[in-house]
């Protein structure tokens, strides 16, 4: 069986998945740089079974995984997945569409419109770009002066994705949330995220411990992952007054943090899950 | 198996099953750095981050 590794560079991540694959007998893995791959469109003839991306960079894993995908090549995650959850826009209308509980979230194209929504939703809200990660230019907008501010610097500064103003209700998260790691229709394991920061992302000095899997974690979990195109997904999930509601959702999960926080084989589970994937005719 | 870091000169080890891409910091100046290659073994500074880096 030939599995291909889309990576870039290799983090410590990529590193653990490759060693499980190696331990895995009669599977030979390909390491595809999106550095160095290039597409021949029509005429592309892949000897591989199943792609698995690895990339860094949302916008090459995206366009690889349409191409392998056009080439015949099943992927994990499919490109219907990278497209959902690489944009916190539709990852939000695919949980609305299945019922998934998440804060409120309304969208605006303008700075006056954005505005509005803002004052009617009421203080504090974030602000996210609509494809970004790891925390970056989110802003939390505790009054009408901030909101003026922040909406005036993305329209003038930023690109036009800075002007499709995605805007969340702030939820107090009481200095943490919750990962949970889906893999298949499994909810393998989930850490809690802790910070005196109101941004928990691990890369951004959110510390990790262990979160045990109750019933209803499972449950938002594989629903959330259900909503997005399933794979292997991780969720972001806030504890709330109303119960959980999910944040976000990630399609190329980082966990060398969590497997001995959790005391699961994360890496493992996922080549399980890729090999029976590479199996299905 | 050793190579230099690019920032500071010093002499780095590289452990056995360590990859091409792979990613590693420099004991002596903290830089993060890439393997580019493994014969010979080179090391460059790792790419900035980038917009559309993440999950």
């Amino acid at each position: 069986m030939k599995i291909g590794l889309l990576h870039s560079l290799i983090r410590k991540d990529e590193k653990l998945l490759i060693e499980e694959f190696n331990n895995v007998k009669g599977v030979e893995l390909v390491m595809i740089d999106d550095r160095e791959i290039t597409f021949n469109l029509g005429k592309d003839h892949f000897d591989l079974d199943v792609v698995v991306e690895r990339c860094i960079n949302h916008s090459r894993a995206l366009h690889s995984l349409r191409l392998f995908e056009a080439a015949g090549i099943k992927c994990v995650n499919t490109y219907n997945v990278a497209t959902i959850c690489g944009d916190k826009l539709l990852t939000s209308v695919a949980l609305a569409e299945h019922n998934v509980p998440q804060p409120e979230v309304r969208v605006a194209f303008t700075e006056e419109s954005a505005l509005k929504a803002i004052e009617e939703m009421g203080y504090p809200v974030v602000l996210k770009p609509a494809v970004g990660s790891w925390g970056r230019l989110l802003s939390k907008v505790n009054d009408r002066d901030a909101a003026e501010a922040i909406l005036e610097h993305k329209t003038i500064l930023g690109s036009y994705h800075h002007s499709i103003f995605y805007i969340q209700k702030y939820i107090e998260k009481r200095g943490r949330d919750i990962r949970s790691f889906v893999v298949g229709d499994e909810c393998i394991a989930a850490i809690y995220r802790n910070s005196s920061h109101w941004i928990t992302n691990t890369a951004r000095g959110g510390i990790a411990s262990n979160c045990p899997v109750t019933d209803e974690l499972r449950d938002i979990s594989l629903r959330a992952a259900k909503a997005v195109g399933g794979g292997i997904v991780a969720i972001d999930i806030f504890e709330t007054e109303n119960g959980l509601m999910v944040n976000e959702v990630n399609y190329t999960m980082e966990y060398k943090n969590s497997i001995h926080t959790t005391g699961v084989n994360i890496p493992r589970k996922m080549v399980e899950y890729i090999l029976r994937v590479a199996e299905e005719k | 198996m050793k190579a230099e870091c690019p920032v500071c000169g010093a002499m780095i080890e590289l452990k056995e099953g360590t990859l091409v891409g792979e990613l590693l910091e420099c004991p002596d100046c903290g830089t993060e750095l890439e393997v580019v290659s493994l014969n010979p073994p080179t090391l460059n500074e790792a790419p900035q981050e980038e917009e559309d880096w993440g999950e």
